[in-house]
This record gives C-alpha cells, structure tokens and sequence, in this order.
C-alpha cells in the first residue's frame, strides 16, 4: 500500500458531489463527499458499460450512475442488486480539511 | 429496553408480507415468533398452479427459505397449528402444547376450501385446492387414476383441471352456473373461454349440481351422482366451490367475525392488541380471495405495528387473471352493468377476441376482456383513477397501445408470443426471461420486473405487454398503482401531488426541510426522488428556493447532453431553426477547433456537435457566446425547440409568419424548466410542415388568426396534439400558450408530458382554466413571465466566471 496523496481542499468538493482525479495507472478516480462530509474514491468507470460515475447523483453512501441508473456502493465499489459489478475502490480520508488518497 | 414480543399465526402469503414490512421500517422493535400449521416455510400459493401443470417446482416457489427466518431472527414453528387464544394472559397455544405470550397478535390464518355438504365429502381422493399437500396429491394421483372431476368453474377449479389436463388425466368440470367463472367474466367471453379451455381437451357439465360422491370397491371415490341421476366416472374429485375466511380461532377467543374476522382501516380487530390481515380478515364488509389488497393491508398494519401510526387501508378494487397458459382473460371492477351504465363492446369470435368495458358517468367502472388483454391495465388503471373517458371514448376499445406505439412490432397479445419474443426493444429482453424472473424472484411488481430484468425500464412503451406477462403469471396478484397516490419513489409514501402541496403550504424552500417535514426514509433521498423535490421548489417558489445543482442529472449542471462515452454533445440554440452564415461559420470553427467527431442536424431544426470533450464544454461556449449564440437545452427538463416552418414571408401558401411567431414564443419561454421537456411548433397554413400536430403546444395559421393545439407527443408513442382554441393576434397566441404551458408547470407531476398531463386532469379542465377563465389565464401567464424574468443563459455565465465547479477542470494529474 502506497502512502496517502493530499488532493484538494474537502471544499473543494461540493456536497453531494464529486471530482475527478487522474492518475496514470489507475485511469480516472472519483472522489465522492457525501451529506456527512465522508470523502470516498471509486474507479470513475460504472462496471455495467463503463459510464463516468463522477457525473452521477450522489445520495447516502452509493451514486446513481449516469448513462443507466445503475447503484453503485461508495465504500466497496459494488453495484446494488439486482446488479451485478464492481468499480474499484480506494481508500480516501479527510484530514485537517484536507482530503487524502491512497492507491 | 425491552423488546416486544410479536406473535403471528399462519406462516402465509399476508403474514409474511407484513413481517416483511415491519423489518423494513422498524426492525428492532419485536421478537417475532410465527406459528404455522404446514410443514413449509412461506411459499407463493399463487404459483401452485404452475407446479401443477408441470412448469415449476416446489423449490422454485419458496419465497422466504429457512435461513431467512434466521437471518432476521425469527423463531419460526412450522407444522403447528395454534389452537387456543388466551386474550387475558396474552398467549396462544398450538395444538401440541407449545406456548408463546405475545404484546402483540398478529392472524393470518387464510381461509378454508368451501366443501359441499354432499355425502361422501370424506371419502378418499376427495380433496380440495389450497396447499403444497393438495398439489402433491393430485400429481400423484395423475400418475396413477385416470377419472378427475372439478367441481366449481373458478378461476381455482379451471387452474386445477387444467393442470391435470396437462398430466393426462380425463378431466371434467362441473358448475353450478350458467357460464364458467361467471363472478368475473359475462357470458360471451365465458363462453369463448370454454371453448379453448374444450380444445385442450377438458369437458364441461353445466348447469349441473352435484348430488353425491360414490364410493368405490376399494372405498375410494369412483364416481359423481348429479341432481338428475347421471353419474360419471371419477378417482379423483377436487373441491373448488369457494373459500370461506379461516376465523375458527378467532371466534373462539372471543373476537368479533362476521365471516371474517372484523378489522379497521388499521387491520385492527375488536382486541386492541390483536391485528387481521388477508384472507381471514374481513375490512368494511369484504374479505379478499386475492394477493394484491392483502399486500396492501399488510404495509398499512405493518406501520401501526411499528407503532407510526401513519395509513389507513381504505378498500381495494381487484382485477382477476386466469393463469392458464396460452389463454388471456381480464376482468376488473363492476361488469354486471344496471341503472345508468352504459356498455361498449368489441367481439369477433372468428379471431377470439372479446372486449367489454362498462361506463357510468363518463367512467370506466368495470372490464372483461378475452383474447387480447393488452389493454386491461390500462383500463383498470383510469377505472382506479376513476379518469374522465369521455374524450377518449371513441376509440377506447381500440386500446392505449393501437396508435404509434413503438418498438416491439406492435405485439398486442403477450399470450401468443413465444419465449423467445423480444419484449422489451430497449433493453433486448425476451418474453422467456421475464416470466422466468417474476417466478423465480417472486416478483409482484412492475418495478420489480423493471429492476430485475431491465425490461420496460427505459423508454417505456412495452409497459403494457410487460404488464400483461405480469398479470398472465401471478394472476390477480398484480394491480397497477394508481397514478394519484403512487409515491414519488422508494424514499417515502407520499404522492407527488402531496409533496408539491407542502411545499406549497408549508413555504418549503429546501431539499432538506421538505425531507425534514415529510418524514423521507432515506438520508439524501435517491436520483428519482432529488430532481424532482428540485422541481417543485424552484417552480412553486421561483427566486425564492435555490437551485440544488447537485440535485439536478448531470446534462443539467453541465449544460450539455452526457453520451454513452462519458462525452458531451453541444446543440446552441436557432431560434425558430433560424439562423445566418455568421453563426453557421462559428459552429464550424468551434467543430474544428475542438475537434468534434460528430456534425449533424438534428430533428429540432438545428445542429449537434456530438462528442464534445467536458474539458473543452466551457471554451467552445465561450467561442459560440462571441458569435451570440445561447444553449439551446437540447438536455434537461426545460423548453427544447420551437419548430417553424416558413410561413407566408416566402411560402404561396403561407396565411401567417410563423418564423416570426415561433421566434417570439421561443424568446419568451427561453430558460424555462419544466415537468418535462416542452416543445412546441408554429406552422403557416394548415398543410402544417412544423409538424404541430405532435407538440406541446402547436399554433397553425389560419386566414384569420392562430389555431392553438395542445398536448401533442411525437416520441414513445405517438399522440396527436387536442384543439384547444382559436386566436387571433400574436400577443394572444404568446398568452394562450404561455398560460397553458404554466398551468402544467404548476400542476404536471415530476417526468409527466403535457400528454399524459392533460389526460390525467381532462382536456375541459384545462380549457376551463386557460380558454374560459380570462383572468385565470392572465395570472397564469403573468406567473410564468415573472418565473422567467431575469434567466441568464448558463453558457454564458459558465464561460465568463470560474465559478462553476460542475465545470472545473480535473486536478492536475496525479501520478500514482
Ligand atoms: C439530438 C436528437 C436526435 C437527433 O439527432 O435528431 C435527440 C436526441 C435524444 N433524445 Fe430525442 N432527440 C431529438 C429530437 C427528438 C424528437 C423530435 C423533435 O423534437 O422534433 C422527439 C419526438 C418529439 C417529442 O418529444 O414529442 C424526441 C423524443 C425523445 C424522447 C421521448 C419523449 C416522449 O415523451 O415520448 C426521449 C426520452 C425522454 O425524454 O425521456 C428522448 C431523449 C433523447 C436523448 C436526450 C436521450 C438521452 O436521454 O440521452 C437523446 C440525446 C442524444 C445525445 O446524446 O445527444 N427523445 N427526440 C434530437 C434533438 C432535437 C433538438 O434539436 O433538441
Ligand atoms: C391454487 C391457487 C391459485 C391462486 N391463484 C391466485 C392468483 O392467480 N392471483 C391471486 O391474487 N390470488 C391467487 N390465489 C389466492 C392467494 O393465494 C391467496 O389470496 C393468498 O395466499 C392468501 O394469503 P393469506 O396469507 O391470507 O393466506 P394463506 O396464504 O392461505 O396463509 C394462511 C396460512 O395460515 C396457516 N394457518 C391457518 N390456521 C392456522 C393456525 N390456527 N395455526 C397455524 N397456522 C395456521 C395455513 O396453513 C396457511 O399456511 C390462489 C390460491 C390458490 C390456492
Ligand atoms: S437519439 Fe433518440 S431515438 Fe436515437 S438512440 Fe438516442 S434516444 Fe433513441
Ligand atoms: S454504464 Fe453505468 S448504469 Fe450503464
């Protein structure tokens, strides 16, 4: 396990939102703030047809996928069922209002 | 603290299903033990008719296995039946001693198979049609008998001599009445369901009344002596005569019944202590043969289980199906007809279809259908909804489904479709795979089938034969929700027309607060609920709520419509599908600037830049605000096109400008969110190239003045726009149109077309509101300029300021 990254400023993220960040290895990763202020990253790629999770409607701890209104659990990457996949999941904390990633 | 003791009897469909739902919304409230006198954890009656034809297992019609009960931890006590209730101590006893007090009782004891008092009812091979033992019996017995008799002609009894048929035994079904199944069906299509129930094979005796079972050399039944003397050969006799309430227990503690245990609308009995849902309860005079009012009593006893006090059940209208593959009946509500009713009616024996819809007071208040039942839903929904037919009525019969619907061939009977029939064009989903779904999974639902299988959870317009597969598989277990109190979505019960009313009453001006004040189940709602709570605030309360972009589906906050590749597509607006070289040659420079794959001309008179980078969505608007050209909402909820067509500045035949009156009415309503998308047309003359017959709001020009259409639809299913009035100047047309669209602002539920709008109010009423009532008209209108007053192009303000987070660039990258 690599050590953590800082990424951005908690306000940086909107409530109920999220941000993108790019990485070479692990393409794009999705950084979520939910209503609790808890930040969690997921693989920015919907594992039904790969749709850009970052862009989909955030609520509790899951995101609502874009392209096909799939459920996708923040903390494990997995979709809600009746779906079936998984995104990949990364750990992510806040810290002093700052907000941290480790891949 | 303590937790309460709950104590359920009867391990049925009913209890179950309220467990259920007391899990759901208050799961550490009781310990839950439950008594039930088969040997079995809780199964779908429903599809013992399917076992027995041979297209299912036991196995496959379990709803809740063993580990379920243990994984909720519920003490579960199967093969006993309760036979004592001690009201003053608080405890049942089963029949083999065991004991348990309760805080609160819950019965669900069903019924009981009606025997006909006849002599030799108890002879062996005599049995009636309830449970997994019957249905064994009966497989077994076709494997070695070769006579089967059914006495009644219900939907139980012609369930269980088809099944039998199909085993091979020689089955013959004796009634009592005139016709078969004639609590739900009239005559005719009683008749033409004989008919193809005779070709696969089974024989009717009726009228006929049994007098007699006789017994056998071995003491087994052998054969059936009617009232007139005749006999026929028969090893095995099923009981279908009916069902009486199971209330034995009940009566005997004492309990108040009247055939059925008599409950309130909380499904409380006369014990304060002690509930009664399904079969064995009887609510305002009736006790339900069915599955989808029990479902219904058990949410409602469920929340004052769960101490919420919230709900009362209040009735319900049933439809019935009979689930013999390969044939479709229908019947819902009241088709005895009597005073004041009117009957509309299709038949054509030739090809077997028969439709029956009976009417009071411009409303449906019964169906009967055979053949092709398509439509039942749809007739039992407005019979629900208690809708206005009037308008329609001339063509009702021909079905929602007979025009412009679109995307599985026109398939109108789910029945006649193979398995391997694409059901559901969208999603690629076969008739196969949704039955197979709705058996497996135990599904009641439309929105289960949707969630499961995907299938009419796109655009829709397979809704109907999705339902009908629905209905053909689960029976009467299935009834549409009725589209005034369906709740918004999963996150609360409330309707939306009861959530915009808060908001309206209470001066809601956030998401928040209106979740606070309604008691939402979830802590942010969901991606259903969230834009459409967004709606109601901002259209109730225009430059008073604040837009909650996060609330908003992403082509929204972005301003640009999301593709399957996570790019974006960019369409800036031509009013009226105006436009001049300058702003051609700035689309063409930004095309190649941003290197946009993708140029086409869209079906809104106008052109799409498809496969816009996120990155670049700020730059290119910046490029197309110099050129003054605006988003032209090709995404969102909101005001589309307004298609023009030359009118009389260049056509011969031209009566009006209808560039010029499309231009102004896009200018007005420019920016403006709506329900649902809203397009509108402006043609010149009645040879209508603008298409407005297929609109929102579509305005021909006439020699004197404007015709106005209303509520037309050009997607899923075609609709042709209703007249709505006629004008004559510009500035009424603007008026006219404006206070319409308005009144649907204000009233449209969340997602709903003006279509389906004016179809749920009636197109009168909306006439009332606009064409008749001047000053209603002129409020309304004034609302809707002083809603759009001061809207700035979002483009634009994206553009100049940086303030757009939605639109910020991604961090720098980060290598990990
Ligand atoms: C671009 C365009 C097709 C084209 O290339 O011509 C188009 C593209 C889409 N339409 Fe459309 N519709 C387009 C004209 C139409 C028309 C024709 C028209 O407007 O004259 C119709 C039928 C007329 C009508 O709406 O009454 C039409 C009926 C639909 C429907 C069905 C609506 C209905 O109520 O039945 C949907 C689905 C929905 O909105 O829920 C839809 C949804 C869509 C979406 C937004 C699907 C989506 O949610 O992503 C498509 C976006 C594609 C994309 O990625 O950009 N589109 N769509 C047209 C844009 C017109 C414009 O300039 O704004
Ligand atoms: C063959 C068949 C086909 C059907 N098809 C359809 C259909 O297509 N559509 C539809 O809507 N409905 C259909 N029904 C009706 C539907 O199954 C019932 O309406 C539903 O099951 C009733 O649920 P319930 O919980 O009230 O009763 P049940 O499901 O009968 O459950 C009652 C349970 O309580 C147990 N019990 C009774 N007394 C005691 C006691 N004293 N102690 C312990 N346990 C006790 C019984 O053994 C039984 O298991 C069908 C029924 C049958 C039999
Ligand atoms: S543009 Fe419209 S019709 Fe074409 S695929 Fe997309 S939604 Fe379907
Ligand atoms: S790509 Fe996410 S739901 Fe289809």
């Amino acid at each position: 396990m690599s050590e953590w990254k800082k990424i951005c400023a908690l306000t940086d993220i909107p409530v109920l939102g999220s941000r993108v960040v790019k990485s070479e290895n692990h393409g794009d990763i999705a950084i979520f703030r939910t209503s609790s202020d808890e930040v969690f990253a997921v693989h920015d790629k919907c594992p039904h047809k790969g749709g850009p999770l970052s862009q989909g409607i955030v609520h509790g701890k899951q995101v609502t996928c874009p392209l096909h209104s799939w459920k996708i659990e923040l903390d494990s990457g997995n979709a809600i069922a009746p779906d079936v996949g998984c995104a990949k999941s990364f750990a992510a904390k806040t810290e002093g209002g700052d907000v941290f990633l480790s891949v | 603290m303590r937790k309460l003791k709950l104590v359920m009897v009867g391990n049925g469909m009913a209890g179950v299903r309220t467990i259920e739902e007391i899990l759901k919304i208050a799961p550490d409230m009781y310990d839950i033990t439950v008594f039930g006198a088969e040997p079995h954890p809780n199964y779908n009656r429903i599809l013992l008719s399917p076992v027995l034809a041979g297209e299912m297992t036991i196995k496959d019609i379990i709803l809740n296995d063993l580990d379920w009960y243990k994984d909720n931890g519920i003490n579960l006590l199967t093969g006993k039946k309760v036979v004592t209730i001690d009201r003053k101590n608080r405890k049942v006893i089963a029949d083999d001693g065991t004991e348990a007090t309760y805080d609160r009782l819950l019965l669900a004891t069903g019924s009981n198979p009606f025997i006909l008092p006849v002599p030799g009812k108890d002879l062996p091979g005599v049995i009636s049609y309830r449970d997994i033992a019957d249905t064994d019996a009966m497989i077994a017995t076709a494997a070695t008998h070769k006579h089967a008799v059914v006495i009644g002609a219900g939907l139980l009894g012609l369930e269980a001599a088809n099944g039998l048929a199909i085993r091979g035994m020689d089955v013959t079904i004796v009634h009592i009445g005139d016709w078969i199944m004639e609590r739900q069906l009239d005559k005719m299509a009683g008749l033409m369901l004989q008919k193809a129930l005779e070709a696969k094979g089974m024989k009717f005796r009726l009228p006929a009344q049994t007098a007699e079972l006789i017994a056998g050399e071995s003491g087994r039944v052998a054969a059936v002596k009617f009232k007139n003397g005749e006999t026929i050969p028969a090893d095995l006799v099923v009981m279908a005569a009916g069902i009486r309430p199971n209330t034995d227990l009940a009566e005997k503690a004492g309990l108040h019944c009247n055939r059925g245990i008599v409950v309130n609308d909380t499904l409380q009995t006369y014990d304060p202590r002690i509930y009664a849902v399904g079969e064995c309860a009887n609510h305002r005079g009736i006790a339900y043969g069915l599955v989808a009012p029990l479902f219904e009593q058990a949410k409602v006893c469920a929340n004052h289980l769960a101490m919420y006090g919230i709900g009362r059940y209040q009735g319900s209208v049933t439809s019935t199906k009979l689930k013999v593959t390969g044939i479709d009946v229908f019947s819902a509500g009241d088709f005895s007809g009597g005073e004041g009713t009117e009957d509309i009616v299709l038949s054509d024996p030739g090809v077997g279809v028969y439709k029956r819809v009976v009417i009071k007071n411009d409303k449906i208040v019964g169906a009967v259908m055979y053949g092709d039942t398509v439509d039942g839903s749809w007739y039992f929904q407005m019979l629900k909804d208690a809708q206005d037919i009037h308008e329609i009525r001339d063509h009702l019969l021909f079905g929602k489904s007979n025009l412009g619907d679109v995307g599985h061939k026109g398939q109108n009977s789910a029945a006649s479709l193979p398995d391997t029939a694409e059901v559901c064009g969208c999603n690629g989903v076969c008739k196969g795979t949704i039955v197979k779904a709705i058996k497996e999974k135990g599904i009641f639902t439309l929105e289960d089938v949707r969630k499961h299988t995907k299938a009419s959870s796109s655009c829709g317009s397979c809704t109907g034969l999705v339902e009908q597969i629905l209905a053909s598989t689960i029976g009467g277990a299935y009834t549409p929700a009725d589209s005034n109190s369906k709740a918004v979505c999963g996150c609360t019960d409330h309707s939306h027309g009861e959530v915009r009313k808060t908001i309206i009453d209470l001066h809601l001006l956030t998401i928040p607060l209106v979740m606070e004040s309604m008691g939402w189940k979830t802590p942010n709602g969901c991606a259903t609920c969230r834009p459409a709570l967004n709606y109601y605030l901002t259209s109730s309360w225009p430059h008073e709520a604040v837009d909650d972009p996060q609330s908003r589906f992403i082509n929204e906050r972005a301003h640009a419509n999301i593709q399957k590749d996570g790019t974006y597509s960019v369409v800036p607006r031509m009013w009226g599908g105006l436009t001049t070289p300058n702003e051609l040659r700035a689309i063409a420079d930004a095309a190649e600037k941003y290197k946009v794959p993708t140029v086409k001309v869209t079906g809104g008179q106008r052109i799409d830049l498809l496969g816009v980078k996120k990155d670049d969505l700020p730059k290119m608007w910046d490029d197309l605000a110099k050129a003054g050209m605006v988003s032209g909402h090709a995404y969102g909820k909101s005001l589309r096109t307004v298609k023009t067509c030359v009118g009389s500045e260049h056509c011969r035949f031209g009566t009006q400008l209808s560039m010029d009156m499309g231009v102004k009415l896009e200018k007005m309503l420019f920016g403006m969110y709506s329900p649902h998308k809203v397009k509108l047309a402006v043609s010149g003359c009645p040879r209508n190239c603008a298409e407005a017959g297929i609109k929102d709001v579509g305005v021909i020009g006439v020699d004197s003045g404007y015709e106005i259409y209303v509520a037309g639809n050009g997607g899923i299913k075609t609709e042709v726009a209703e007249f709505f009035c006629k004008v004559k100047t510009d500035d009424e047309v603007m008026e006219y149109s404006g206070a319409f669209i308005q009144l649907y602002r204000e009233e449209g539920y969340y997602l709903e077309r003006t279509v389906h709008y004016v179809q749920r109010v009636g197109l009168d009423y909306a006439k009332a509101k606009v064409v008749e009532d001047a000053a209603n008209r002129k409020a309304l209108y004034e609302r809707l300029l002083f809603t759009l007053q001061g809207y700035k192009d979002p483009w634009l303000e994206r553009s100049t300021s940086a303030g757009a987070v939605e639109l910020k660039r991604p961090f720098e990258d980060l290598t990990v």
